[in-house]
């Protein structure tokens, strides 16, 4: 199948038979929409449809049916994942394995509708799993894991798969779809831990008080812990099943005998692997480590390669202030643990076109001891 | 769940014999704790009564009377 | 029917951590009644979210998921498509909220649900005021009310959450009040049986927010609705139909009473009578209610 990420993930969607769907429109994730309310007409998704009046009522409405124990899709971008804010913490706090796709879009004003990932990055403290995706592939194969992850009663939160803004959205790729019967056998159906029972009359999310609000908190923590184990092993599993790997926590390209790891996210984690391919064919030593999950965090890797390498990142968003977020949670990361140097640039953002020139001339300036230690580029 | 009739001020005394079973008490009462007796009568459950005196204000025929608490935990 | 054949079971289990005297309670017992056990109940921010006791204890017999201040109704979506899907068609999705998360922050959600012809009963139990939070004045809360945020009486008239509804035209929506519980009770019981939204609103009178004493909680509620400050009506299909002493007043039957009856008690008018009596506060209000029944008068008869 030959399609764009949207589509994509609006097929991977309907074929993980999620029970309720329930979304509001934004550019550039529409088509999501659109896509499953095709497949709807088509009768090949058979799950319950609500067009809500907001995002906000998109996440309270997943979050309705998940706490009925259904499984529970929703897709969205920039704004309306920030009017999503207040039910995205709500979902974790409820351990509810909602699963959504982002679309990574510049937030206003002014308006823009282009590529930047500033609306996930600052929705990373929800308790969301976030995953980033850097080919309409593994958009697909993502969809699909994440409801595995999502659902494991280790795990039980909700997951995120983001993916740039026409980039990945609008570009068509050639995509293999397993058949569904496949699919099933990957993932079966969702079996709540608990939910809303007229036999169980339970009341969840009242009033808590400090004594257990803080064991909910470290609940939350030891999920994505699980997480963090379960991820590369729902990879390998479905490398097995479908011969297809995007890596675990991260995804390594060439980094064996690197010098420098260049460290980055979304479509410009897929333009580094060709910047990588060049200079290496020019005889620079750089491999490229692409964060796949930027929750959980995989400190654990960063760190293990930074043991032979400096470390080059490159963030499209920016924690106004601070620096860009990878850049500063990696350097967490070596605390106290490394020498190697870390060298942060800030590029892309407003959707600002990133080519592998581009990503090769950062890379230079950081190989000839010439850039700041945080910098932006193409200003 | 507290035993909320602890910090009762008044207590409702229900006077069975002038009570015309008429269950104005047992529907408005907030907290569900007049009980329906067996000869349709009504008698409270003083553990959770927090003694707001709807049943008192409510009763047509003043078959309930809100008595002050001695101080002894509503028991 | 009557009191004495209301069934016997409590949804609402003694012991809560509701205000004594307090009003919601005996609407939600009332409520719980009618809809029975197979009922799931969503609970945004208001009283009933204190009311319902701390984790891990409960003050509910049914299962109720708690969600956002603005959400209620979107949540109750969610719920029902899900009821949908699993093929449980016996089962009731209950919406309840407080005014403040009706006719302000969730309004937008509950429109939208009404809209989407979502099969639910969505409740608000109305005690003007952001009382949980402490008093603060709401969309629904009357002219000249005190409250926190209107330290002087607020300088509004209330929204007219009923007409709002009815722009939807949804096939059931009602007006009731916890003094009428045969009224609540017979229009909760309606609603169950109407497949699609139904919105009931029940006036609750607070005694901390109101500021009147915990016994007249229910006489409060029956002066609103001899005042004509509430009415008791519901409405089928668009057809109006007014119920008990709202009848009556809607065609002359009986008089109004005054105003200041329901507004004497009451601590938050006290301004408008001591040190002495603002008779042009007094006059406005009553004017405004006359006002709204003259339009009663000229739709509804």
């Amino acid at each position: 199948m030959i399609d764009t990420g949207n589509y994509i993930a609006a097929k991977a969607a309907v074929m993980a038979k999620p029970d309720v769907v329930a979304a509001y429109p934004i550019t550039p994730q529409t088509t999501v929409v659109e896509g499953i309310a095709n497949y709807l007409e088509k009768g090949e998704f058979t799950g319950e449809y609500i067009c809500v009046e907001s995002e906000h009522s998109a996440m309270s409405a997943c979050i309705g049916a998940s706490a009925m124990g259904v499984r529970t899709f929703t897709a969205t971008s920039s704004h309306g994942l920030l009017l999503m804010h207040e039910m995205l913490h709500w979902a974790a706090l409820a351990r509810l394995p909602i699963v959504m796709c982002n679309i990574n879009r510049v937030i206003g004003p002014g308006w823009n509708i282009w590529a930047d990932e500033n609306d996930s990055i600052s929705q990373r403290d929800t308790g969301w799993i976030q995953f980033y995706c850097s080919s309409n592939q593994e958009i697909f194969d993502t969809i699909i894991q994440s409801y595995k992850l999502a659902e494991n009663e280790k795990v039980l939160l909700p997951v995120m798969i983001n993916y740039n803004a026409f980039i990945l959205s609008h570009t068509s790729m050639p995509v293999d779809i397993p058949d569904q019967r496949e699919i099933d056998e990957f993932l079966p159906k969702f079996k709540p831990k608990w939910n809303l029972d007229i036999n169980n009359p339970v009341t969840f999310g009242n009033i808590i008080g400090p004594e257990y609000y803080i064991k909910v908190r470290k609940a939350m923590q030891d999920a994505h812990k699980n997480a963090k184990k379960l991820i590369p092993e729902i990879a390998r599993e479905w490398k097995k099943k479908f011969g297809r790997f995007h890596g675990d926590l991260l995804e390594k390209y060439r980094c064996d005998d690197a010098e420098y790891i260049l460290l980055a996210m979304g479509a410009i984690a897929a333009e580094s692997k060709v910047a990588v391919d060049e200079m290496q064919r020019k005889g620079l030593k750089i491999g490229l480590a692409r964060i796949r999950t930027f929750r959980p965090f995989p400190k654990e890797s960063i760190l293990q390669l930074s043991e032979n390498a400096d470390l080059i990142v490159i963030d499209r968003n920016i924690s106004v202030g601070s620096e860009g977020v990878l850049f500063n949670e990696v350097k967490a990361a070596l605390y106290h643990k490394s020498d190697a140097r870390v060298n942060g640039f800030i590029t892309g953002l407003g959707g600002r076109d990133v080519t592998y020139k581009d990503i090769e001339s950062m890379c230079r300036k950081t190989v000839e001891g010439k850039a700041n230690e945080c910098e932006w580029y193409g200003i | 769940m507290g035993k909320t009739g602890s910090w009762r001020v008044f207590r409702p005394v229900v006077d069975r014999l002038k009570c015309v079973k008429c269950l104005r008490c047992w529907v408005f009462c907030p907290e569900g704790v007049v009980r329906r007796e067996e000869d349709g009568t009504v008698s409270i459950d003083y553990e959770y009564c927090k003694g707001c005196g709807i049943c008192a204000a409510e009763c047509k025929v003043k078959a309930i009377t809100l008595v002050r608490e001695e101080g002894d935990g509503g028991k | 029917m009557a009191i004495k054949d209301f069934p016997i079971e409590e949804y609402v289990l003694p012991g809560s951590a509701a205000c004594p005297g307090c009003p919601a309670t005996i609407a939600l017992r009332i409520v719980l009644k009618a809809l029975g056990k197979k009922t799931v109940m969503i609970v945004p921010a208001c009283c009933t979210a204190v009311i319902e006791s701390l984790y891990p204890h409960t003050s509910f017999n049914i299962p109720v998921m708690n969600i956002a201040f603005e959400a209620a109704a979107a949540g109750a979506a969610g719920v029902e498509a899900a009821l949908r899907k699993l093929g449980k068609n016996d089962v009731t999705v209950l919406a309840w909220a407080g005014d403040g998360g009706t006719y302000d922050i969730g309004l937008q959600a509950l429109s939208g649900a009404l809209e989407r012809e979502t099969n639910f009963i969505y409740i608000c139990y109305n005690n003007q005021i952001y009382s949980n939070t402490g008093i603060q004045r709401s969309g629904a809360t009357p002219y000249a009310a005190w409250t926190t945020t209107t330290v002087g009486g607020k300088k509004e008239f209330r929204k007219e959450m009923g007409d709002i509804i009815r722009a939807h035209h949804i096939p059931y929506s009602a007006q009731t009040c916890i003094s009428y519980p045969d009224d609540l009770y017979n229009k909760v019981k309606k609603a169950k049986e109407i497949e699609g939204p139904k919105y009931i609103e029940i006036l609750t009178p607070c005694p901390p927010g109101w500021r009147f004493s915990m016994e007249k909680t229910v006489e409060m509620g029956r002066l609103a609705v001899e005042t004509g400050v509430w009415a008791l009506y519901e409405c089928k299909n668009d057809v109006v139909t007014f119920n008990g002493k709202s009848r009556l007043i809607l065609e002359n039957k009986i008089k109004r009473v005054p105003i200041e009856e329901w507004m004497r008690p009451q601590g938050r008018f006290k301004h408008l009578f001591v040190p002495k009596k603002d008779v042009k506060r007094i006059k406005a209000l009553e004017e405004h209610i006359e006002k709204i029944w003259e339009r009663y008068r000229k739709y509804y008869i």
